[in-house]
């Protein structure tokens, strides 16, 4: 069999034969996979909140409510209220955005904080997610500190940042401050 | 030319990477990890193998002033298939080779394999060439990519090599190592192309 | 403001090649003389700012209306593809000279993988339309602005005895190694 001429005809139809053959193809792969990838973005969620709150046995990714941009998460265990996970983030890292799960208790403190979404410099800024700075973190009120504010020692702050990377310590304080607060004004039980 | 032939080709003498300097977007690119370097060229040998094979059974039906433009529907239907299979079972691979996976369409190797190979030749010598150029450029990412970790970070495929307290070159992670490194494996593979060819 | 940062971080933070390894072929492979560099800088920067224009509105008004977003790559690979021939035949007709300069370089554009990678990256970073021209413009002077550099340091390489093995490509690649440290410095210039 040899080539079929280059006839309008026969360019047009072989296109629109593979074109239309293709999109099939693409349609079923995406209806195959479509459930797979929802369920592990999910799962990626529930196991970021997981590791910011006390067990909770509701669904929280149902609950998620948005909020400048970020997501506060109700968690609850036998219906009382376990916490909320924040879902935040900061533009001011080392190589701009990146993206925070803070667990907050009801009364506002700290309970973990996981690093969801990040590019900043491997070996240096990419030690936040280490004990020795995260644990600073831990069992924190940013009500407790001077004017409310989470700072790193260098602006007059009380956290320890980052050895070689004080940019990205203080932009992963930025993307917690800004969970607090708005947690603080539209969430936190108020006494 | 036996079958074998079309195979090993692409493993070393046209090697894409080292030889042919061929895709060096995600050679540069995703290559911190052993791993990803392991991940990235499965993807591009999946996409190639397909194309490759493709191409070479519709060779008869599309004509030749149209063949670019219907290799790279070809191409991209593959690539994008690629995309949801590994978004959906492997997402944390998925996350850390990130817009490369979609790129994997522009990588110069796979149109360059249906129009010098595939659009000439039968189905069966078109997947073992598609194969042998994937494995190739597999192996030379994963080369490349044990390098950089062992040297940057101190492990390969995560497996912790050195001491907790030993201090590594950071510098091979980051963009200026990838350069560099890649630069000394061709100098590398030229100096043992002109000995073995001196012989 | 904003519109300041997007164009420090896409021309020197990010910078497309150096930082972000898009359009490495057209790095190494034109990058021999400043002349035919500018000229490639100049084509892609026409290209790039067009593809991104188009992209933005097929994306927005064709493909999340008809809930087709798992199209992107073949739609967007096809546009670009397009977009570059309908560009050389309007050049060659309308303008001759200016298509003299570019022409040549047009058909490599379609395998920049850069222009691509842009269009999607701006669509990833849910950039309004204003935004994502601007970004995709100062990306092209970010890349022109690395091939000229790089293309200035190798034409004086070329007077130097280099060992036969480290010419070409290993030499090319190393001192855009060194090129690539050098913009690592610019990171955290936007606060």
């Amino acid at each position: 069999m040899s080539k079929p001429a280059s006839s309008l005809r026969n360019m047009v139809l072989s296109l629109f034969g593979i074109s239309l053959v293709m999109s099939a193809a693409l349609g079923f792969v995406y209806n195959v996979t479509k459930e797979p990838i929802a369920a592990a973005i999910k799962a990626k969620e529930v196991s970021a909140i997981k590791e910011v709150l006390p067990a909770f046995d509701n669904d929280p990714v149902s609950t998620a409510k948005e909020l400048n941009g970020m997501l506060f998460y109700y968690a609850s265990s036998s219906d009382s209220l376990v916490g909320y996970a924040a879902k935040t983030f900061t533009e001011i890292g080392y190589s701009g955005r990146f993206d925070l799960m803070v667990g907050f208790l009801p009364d506002g403190t700290i309970h973990n904080i996981v690093v969801l979404e990040q590019k900043e410099t491997p070996g240096l800024g990419t030690n936040m997610v280490l004990p020795k700075f995260k644990n600073q973190f831990l069992n924190l009120n940013i009500a407790n500190l001077k004017d409310n504010r989470l700072l790193v020692k260098k602006d007059g702050g009380t956290i320890d940042a980052i050895s070689a990377a004080t940019i990205t310590s203080r932009a992963y304080c930025d993307g917690v401050q800004r969970a607090y607060n708005a947690y603080m004004e539209n969430f936190a039980v108020k006494e | 030319m036996n079958n074998f032939k079309f195979f090993s080709e692409g493993l070393v003498r046209s090697n894409p990477v080292f030889v042919l300097i061929l895709g060096a977007c995600p050679t540069l690119a995703v290559t911190t990890t052993a791993i990803n370097g392991i991940g990235m060229g499965a993807a591009t040998t999946f996409v190639l193998v397909s194309s490759n094979v493709l191409v070479a059974a519709l060779k008869n039906v599309i004509p030749d002033k149209v063949r670019i433009a219907a290799f790279i529907v070809i191409i991209a239907t593959f690539v994008t298939i690629t995309d949801m299979v590994m978004k959906a079972f492997t997402p944390e691979l998925y996350s850390s080779l990130g817009i490369f996976i979609p790129l994997i369409v522009v990588n110069c190797i796979i149109l360059g394999r249906a129009e010098a190979f595939a659009q000439k030749n039968r189905v069966i010598p078109s997947l073992l060439d598609g194969l042998g150029m994937g494995i190739g450029f597999m192996l030379a990412i994963t080369i490349l990519a044990s390098i950089r970790e062992l040297l940057g970070n101190g492990s390969i495929f995560d497996i912790k090599l050195v001491g907790d307290n030993v201090s590594t070159i950071l510098l091979f992670i980051l963009p200026p190592g990838a350069f560099i490194t890649y630069g000394y494996l061709i100098a590398i593979m030229n100096k043992l192309k002109t000995r073995y060819s001196n012989q | 403001m904003e519109y300041i940062n997007i164009i420090i971080l896409a021309l020197l933070v990010n910078n497309v090649v150096l930082a972000q390894f898009l359009g490495i072929c057209p790095f190494l492979g034109v990058s021999g003389k400043v002349s035919t560099s500018v000229g490639m800088g100049a084509a892609v920067m026409f290209v790039m700012a067009l593809a991104n224009l188009v992209t933005y509105i097929i994306h927005y008004y064709l493909l999340i209306p008809l809930q087709v977003e798992f199209m992107q790559t073949i739609t967007f690979i096809l546009v670009i593809a397009s977009l570059v021939q309908t560009v050389e035949i309007i050049l060659k007709k309308s303008a001759p000279s200016l298509y003299q300069a570019l022409g040549i370089y047009l058909p490599l554009i379609t395998t920049n993988c850069a222009v691509l990678g842009i269009a999607i990256l701006a669509i990833q970073k849910k950039f309004t339309l204003v935004e994502s021209v601007l970004y995709s413009s100062a990306t092209a002077v970010g890349f022109t602005l690395a091939l000229v550099l790089l293309a200035g340091i190798r034409e004086q390489l070329e007077l130097l005895g280099m060992p036969k093995g480290m010419r070409g490509f290993p030499l090319t690649l190393i001192v855009a190694g060194l090129l690539s440290m050098a913009f690592m410095g610019f990171a955290g210039l936007v606060k």
